[in-house]
């Protein structure tokens, strides 16, 4: 009896290698395809058969230095530019709105929490157009600041999983500190935000990442402005009908420069997302 | 009920009980939902009333240079010692009365009507004629919306000043001595913290979120299409008949027809991404999460690296992959199976291969949020089970399941909600099409009400159904989520750890 057991548990247990072996090879498969067919050496945009016949980095070194169609290291700067600023201008919004209707009480503070979470759930490109305009009114349309506002002005709304973490962090803290005399903004500086470094760091990489991967709004603020474009809404553009012919190799290789260091700092900041999602999302 | 004694119900009994609750609960969470609506808009009016009576009282018993301060902003603080406030008042007059009178008064004498003369001809110097645009529609809404927003600040500034001018009188009568600027500047640091956190970013969320959405919300009750594109043409208030349009079923390609149909496959597409996501992904966390099973670290990130690149990246791949010519057919010609054409033959083909792809781009993000919740899940329930010679299939359908959806109904419907919105998964890997349904208005058959608000707006111009659209979809999503809000702890218990 305990050896049938024992060998169901291994049969179990083989089973399931066996079935996490072939999907993760499904999941990771089209991003292997995408590595090795960024340096096949032959062929236009498809192929007839699954690995390529010949490698070479030349389609990298191209996407480098034959910038006068698309000029890749301009939108990777700008794109690097962009996030860099929104980035700081973000992660100061989110943490000071979080902080605030985290730990503050104060009147209406009710009312802006619910108001801030209406706002959140309107589909976000039904302000597109009217942003737009806006932008155009301030005289901002395909210039890098107006991406810089498009991403991180209303990134105050996304106060709720910082807002979570912070409820999480004992009050008690607070009151000691402002017995010894420590303002609100004592606090909120020297107390609150160094214990708070997998949210700190959550909000950084989030709000970091996000311009890379925008390439709704760059195409309706830039235009036909290429050298201001980012890098997600020029490799859309290799894509298109009348270069894909031409560039196919080169969007390949250039999601690949633009994937690998994304990738990187996701999976360094995976525990941090983990934490900051159980903190301060569903609370079972 | 706690978990175990809902477990301790039959079947029959469980589904019986979670029925009930949900039908017992809906009028309540209706009512409060609609309930909390009201009230906000009765306070709003007694917070007005209030106001107005304290404005008229303060009137009343101020004396010469509190009432002056009702004319002249910040003259009652100038007078008292608090000349930084006082100026800061005044400056914030003088600079709505400029605004009014040089921009903003133009704007709103048109807004009832958003303008009567399009276009004119003029006679250059050189005796040539030309079109001169005169009215422009849009630019009149999106001013005259500006204007009314920074009229009802600055009443709000104006309320304020005769407040401060009263509070600085009584003061003084009673023989206090007024703050000093600089007193009330530190205590914005302490006292008066929220205001300073939330300064610049409600500064922002207004300029940037809330004047567009209130500019697109009203646009929903213009005639603002592809026929009254300014500058050239003029558009105008038309009431709910963009409404009217979105749900009128009629024959032949139109609004109502193309509506029903997309609201018809959002709902599918919502309802089996969600589940197929949820579903597999709990299979596969515990799977990985399984004692005896080794490498975790690797499994985990074989299926999270999906996740880690940038979606725009992996989703154009995949369509570039899936492709006619492209390498997953070079693949199923190895098998012997025929090219298949996955974006363009039919609706139905199409339509799998999006919720198949979306599950290898979702899957990851289950996997990551419920492992933590799946290790909470009592161990002796599946002791027990295992005892009574339940299989893992049985206690997959039996523990499993029912716990984790007991434990994250809240986290299914912001991922319903979120699929609802899901725009990058159509709009990259199939643009909308296949477009076999000659009678879907500017859609193809993969579209959700999301991407078809994005073509509205961007390939037809016809922002007014785009803005009903965005409207309809918003009191779905938002009715959804604040039911969820009201149901999840994180609510209730805010307090917890205060």
């Amino acid at each position: 009896m305990i050896k049938s057991y024992k060998l169901q548990r291994t049969i179990a247990d083989v089973v399931i290698y066996v079935i996490l072996g072939v999907l993760g090879i499904i999941w990771v498969s089209p991003l292997v395809w995408l590595l090795l067919h960024s340096f096949r050496a032959e062929g236009g945009v498809t192929v007839p058969y699954v690995f390529p016949k010949e490698y070479t980095v030349n389609d990298y070194y191209r996407l480098f230095t034959e910038t006068d169609v698309f000029d890749y290291p301009k939108w990777f700067l700008n794109t690097f530019v962009v996030a860099v600023f929104s980035c700081i201008i973000s992660t100061l919004s989110v943490l000071m709105v979080s902080y605030t209707f985290s730990r503050l009480r104060f009147k209406s503070r009710k009312m802006f929490i619910n108001v801030g979470m209406i706002l959140g759930m309107f589909p976000g490109f039904m302000t597109m157009i009217a942003l737009y305009y806006l932008l155009k009114a301030m005289n901002l349309t395909q210039q890098l600041p107006a991406l810089v506002i498009c991403y991180s002005a209303g990134s105050g709304l996304g106060f709720a999983i910082s807002k979570g973490f912070f409820d999480t962090i004992p009050r008690a803290l607070d009151e000691a500190a402002t017995i010894d005399g420590a303002t609100r903004n004592q606090i909120f500086w020297k107390i609150i935000l160094p214990i708070s470094k997998p949210i700190l760091v959550y909000t950084v990489l989030t709000s970091f990442i996000g311009p890379w991967c925008d390439f709704i709004l760059v195409r309706i603020i830039m235009g036909d402005k290429r050298d201001n474009y980012t890098v997600a809404m020029g490799l859309q553009k290799m894509v298109d009908k009348e270069y894909k012919q031409n560039y196919f190799k080169q969007f390949l290789s250039g999601s690949v420069v633009v994937a690998v260091p994304i990738t990187l700092l996701f999976l360094k900041m995976q525990n941090y997302y983990v934490e900051g999602v159980t903190a301060g999302g569903v609370k079972g | 009920m706690t978990f175990i004694e809902y477990k301790s119900l039959s079947r029959s009994e469980q589904i019986m009980y979670k029925v009930k609750e949900f039908f017992s609960l809906l009028p309540g969470k209706l009512k409060g939902f609609f309930g909390a609506i009201g009230k906000f808009f009765v306070n709003l009016v007694k917070n007005f009333i209030g106001g107005l009576k304290g404005y008229g009282s303060r009137f009343v018993q101020g004396d010469m240079s509190t009432k002056l301060s009702y004319v002249v902003m910040g003259f009652g603080n100038l007078t008292r010692g608090q000349s930084g406030k006082g100026l800061a008042f005044l400056a914030a007059e003088i600079m709505y009365i400029i605004y009014m009178a040089k921009f903003g008064l133009r704007y709103l004498n048109m807004f009832d009507t958003l303008g009567l003369v399009a276009k004119r001809v003029v006679t250059l110097p050189n005796g040539r004629q030309s079109i001169e645009f005169v009215d422009n529609s849009m630019l009149i809404l999106l001013y005259g919306t500006m204007s009314i927003l920074l009229t009802l600040v600055f009443i709000a500034v104006y309320i304020a000043n005769t407040k401060s001018a009263f509070e600085a009188e009584q003061n003084q009568k009673a023989g206090k001595k007024n703050l000093t600027l600089k007193q009330e500047l530190v205590d914005f640091l302490d006292g008066k913290y929220h205001i300073t956190l939330l300064a610049t970013p409600v500064l922002l969320i207004s300029v940037f979120t809330i004047l567009p959405l209130v500019f697109m919300i009203l646009i929903a009750f213009t005639n603002y299409d592809q026929q009254h594109v300014p500058p050239g043409n003029l558009f105008t208030w038309v009431g709910l008949q963009t409404f009217r349009d979105v749900f009128k079923v009629s024959e032949g390609a139109n609004k109502g027809y193309t509506f029903v149909q997309l609201t018809k496959w959002t709902i599918v597409w919502a309802i089996f991404a969600t589940f197929s996501n949820y579903i597999v992904g709990m299979v596969l966390a515990l799977m990985i999460n399984k004692k005896s099973i080794k490498f975790k670290v690797l499994w985990r990130t074989l299926f999270v690296i999906t996740i880690a690149v940038p979606q725009f990246v992996s989703l154009l791949l995949m369509n570039q992959i899936l492709q006619d010519d492209g390498v997953m057919n070079v693949i199923l010609g190895y098998m012997g199976i025929g090219p298949i054409s996955f974006f363009n033959s039919s609706a139905i083909v199409a339509r799998v291969t999006v919720i198949v792809v979306n599950m290898w781009v979702g899957v990851p993000y289950t996997i990551l949020q419920t492992s933590g919740i799946l290790m909470n899940i009592p161990e002796d329930l599946y002791e027990s089970a295992r005892i009574d010679g339940a299989t893992p299939v049985v206690q997959f359908f039996q523990i499993t399941l029912p716990y984790m959806l007991f434990v994250t109904t809240p986290y299914l419907i912001q991922s319903f909600v979120g699929n609802i919105n899901n725009f990058n998964v159509i709009y990259l890997l199939t643009g909308g099409g296949p477009q076999k349904d000659m009678n879907l208005y500017q859609a193809g058959q993969t579209d959700l009400l999301v991407t078809w608000l994005f073509k509205l707006t961007m390939d037809s111009n016809d922002y007014n159904t785009a803005a009903a659209v965005g409207i309809l979809v918003f009191i779905v999503c938002a009715t959804l989520s604040l039911i969820t809000f009201n149901l999840s702890k994180s609510s209730r218990n805010e307090e917890e750890f205060s």
